[in-house]
């Protein structure tokens, strides 16, 4: 046999740029990495030509900063503000119409069948973001009708991370820097742009099939996992997750909790950073008429205080209530829910908080417990 | 798992009609619903609830407080404070209403039998244990004692009162009524229901307790029944919290690791007791 089918294989520039004309030709809606109000973010790519090359950036708890690099990289930086949820579960979605009809109305589904997505650029820790959404939209009793009509067909191109970001953890939740499944093609970005792509699906291998590539050889493959092998060292952040679950369960009453409110603003913009954060309000309008109505579903966020409004009153009334809520649910609750924890490590709810409030300081301070009042001192 | 008809999209309402539109108290109404005509009704639980939707308002989870084995009515009773229950309460005979559900977790109605049945409802915590009540009273000899213990407001809020009546005199149902603030001609008991639990005749190591009503009540009532040697694995909960969705999706109903809509809304005690202790869980 000459060539394995699915034996990793090698792109050059030209061969990206035509991988992402082959999905726009075969009719998917590709979303990528483009840049806009001075940060990377994921949009449309019409062709591969549109594909920005040489940018990077510098994050840090509450800071990001859009930079060029050096060289032409395409994939030379971590995670933007936007995530995948974006496209697979809409922060604005119609879900149906309603008309009245004499004294009664008629309900017609709004979402229809959405194009296919293809994303372009998908890290690993986004990766592992998407298959914790799959758990919770497409694992229980009912599935969401929604996010399996974008999710279901959605064509996956991962990339592999060799560089982690500032605010990066994915090591430490068992997320990246290496995807090894889940993807129909993973990327790994070598210097001048020699991508070694791994093939995850038939038809992955039957899109690659359409593109110009080669067999990789076997130095690039040994370089690549190299590469990634060497990004587990470089994260920006850590964190410890053994026994952390136990412990935040435990601290419920954490005066950290009141100490982070203090910093907290209940801007909710963790929540919508978050490619895990699934929450979700509906809004219902109607024509001046009242003859016709919408129902609307959009993002929510557990930091505001409507979230959990009953009659009465909101149950979480104070910010460290709704501190506690998110990080809990993300770092403890999530694994009784769903078997694993909420959180994959990807940072961004580090860099988008305007008070550089770090999740991975505020879990250890609150499972490391109140610190005595001697050691304080010493300190 | 109940699933109704057209759960292959639980998101959209069915179109129901309200067949009978009954003022209980000040402040609460009863709606009696019916599928539009050639569509079928679903099968419930006690227990569970629905997601209903007035056109163009929005939509709530409202408890289903009509008889499960009478499902071709769906009836729910509720009291107007917010948009939504205030909308419903403006509709008249006639007049469409959309439904989702039935959604949730049932009263423990057939693990009861045999034993002595507890209920204790505080407020329009009634209206959820009503199709516990129907259940026990259509098979009344398989249950021992069967006891009520009731706190309103006021003797006006007193739900369901004619039919608390009938099942008292033809069911062997023990009604104990207490209200918070009496009137002139009232004559019974004052003050809250975990008062009554030590003054009730019942075999504290063979009963089934079912609590509904406000958090802290529900509170103080399972320590009255732990106190008078009732395990806690008997004792079952109905819990309330803000719901967008019915279904898991929405998350605005999570207590800890609990969604309320799919892991309740009823719980045994012992699976929400260490939640219950938390404050602004």
């Amino acid at each position: 046999m000459s060539h394995a089918p699915h034996g990793p294989r090698a792109l050059d520039a030209e061969g990206l740029a035509a991988l992402v004309d082959a999905l726009v030709a075969a009719g998917y809606r590709v979303l990528g990495p483009a840049v806009k109000g001075g940060a990377i973010v994921y949009d449309e790519v019409a062709s591969g030509k549109e594909l920005p090359r040489g940018f990077t950036e510098d994050q840090d708890a509450g800071r990001y900063r859009l930079g060029r690099r050096d060289d032409e990289a395409f994939f030379g930086f971590a995670v933007g503000p936007t995530s995948w949820k974006r496209f697979l579960h809409p922060p604005d979605l119609l879900r149906f119409r309603a008309s009245r009809e004499g004294h009664g109305f008629a309900v017609e589904p709004a979402d229809g069948a959405p194009t296919s997505l293809a994303l372009l650029g998908v890290r690993p820790c986004d990766l592992a973001a998407i298959a914790r959404q799959d758990r919770v939209l497409l694992g229980g009793p009912y599935a969401d009708p929604a996010y399996a009509a974008r999710r279901t067909e959605a064509f996956v191109v991962a990339v592999q991370c060799t560089e982690p970001g500032g605010t990066c953890f994915c090591a430490s939740m068992g997320t990246g820097p290496r995807a090894e499944s889940g993807f129909d093609l993973a990327l790994t970005e070598g210097p001048a742009s020699a991508f070694v792509v791994e093939v995850g699906s038939s038809r992955g291998a039957e899109l690659l099939g359409r593109v110009p590539n080669r067999p990789a050889a076997a130095d690039e493959v040994a370089a690549a996992r190299a590469a990634t092998d060497a990004a587990r060292g470089k994260m920006g952040r850590t964190l410890e997750t053994a026994g952390l679950k136990e412990a935040l369960q435990a601290a419920a009453e954490s005066p950290r909790w009141e100490a982070v409110a203090g910093r907290c603003l209940s801007c909710a913009n963790c929540t919508l950073a978050c490619p895990t954060c699934f929450c979700t309000t509906v809004e219902d309008t109607t024509d001046v008429t009242g003859g016709r109505a919408e129902r609307w579903r959009r993002w929510d966020s557990c930091f505001s205080l409507d979230f959990s409004y009953i009659h009465g009153g909101s149950v979480r009334r104070t910010p460290s209530s709704r501190y506690r809520q998110w990080l809990t649910h993300k770092l403890a609750s999530w694994h009784d829910q769903f078997g694993e924890p909420g959180c994959v490590g990807c940072g961004r709810c580090i860099t988008w908080c305007p008070a550089g409030i770090d999740l991975t300081e505020e879990a250890r301070a609150v499972a490391r417990g109140p610190v005595p009042a001697k050691a304080a001192r010493k300190e | 798992m109940t699933l109704a008809a057209g759960a292959n999209d639980p998101i959209l309402p069915r179109p129901y009609r309200v067949h009978r539109v009954q003022k209980e108290t000040s402040d609460t109404f009863t709606l009696e619903l019916r599928p539009e005509a050639g569509q079928a009704s679903f099968p419930f639980a006690a227990g569970q609830f629905n997601m209903l939707y007035v056109l163009g308002v929005g939509e709530v989870p409202i408890s289903i407080s009509g008889d499960p084995g009478l499902p071709q009515s769906l009836v729910h009773t509720t009291r107007s404070v917010g948009a939504v229950t205030k909308g419903m309460g403006r509709l008249q005979r006639g007049d469409a209403i959309g439904v989702r559900g039935p959604f949730g977790t049932p009263w423990p109605i057939e693990a009861a039998a045999g034993n002595d049945v507890v209920f204790v409802a505080g407020g329009i915590g009634l209206a959820p244990l009503r199709p516990a009540l129907y259940q026990v009273m259509a098979r009344r000899e398989a249950y021992g004692r069967v006891v009520l213990l009731y706190g309103a407001r006021t003797p006006e809020d007193i739900l369901f009162r004619r039919q608390l009546k009938e099942w008292r005199a033809d069911f062997d149902l023990e009604v104990h009524v207490t209200v918070d603030r009496a009137t002139r001609d009232w004559r019974g008991n004052v003050g809250v229901v975990t008062h009554l639990i030590p003054r009730v005749p019942f075999d504290p190591y063979h009963t089934v307790a079912m609590v509904c009503g406000p958090e802290v009540m529900m509170r103080y009532t399972v320590m009255e029944l732990e106190r008078r040697g009732v395990q806690l694995e008997d004792v079952h909960v109905s819990l309330e919290r803000n719901m967008k969705c019915g279904v898991g999706f929405c998350g605005h109903c999570q207590m800890g690791p609990k969604f309320v809509c799919k892991d309740g809304p009823v719980f045994p005690f012992e699976k929400v007791r260490d939640l219950l202790n938390v404050r602004e869980v």
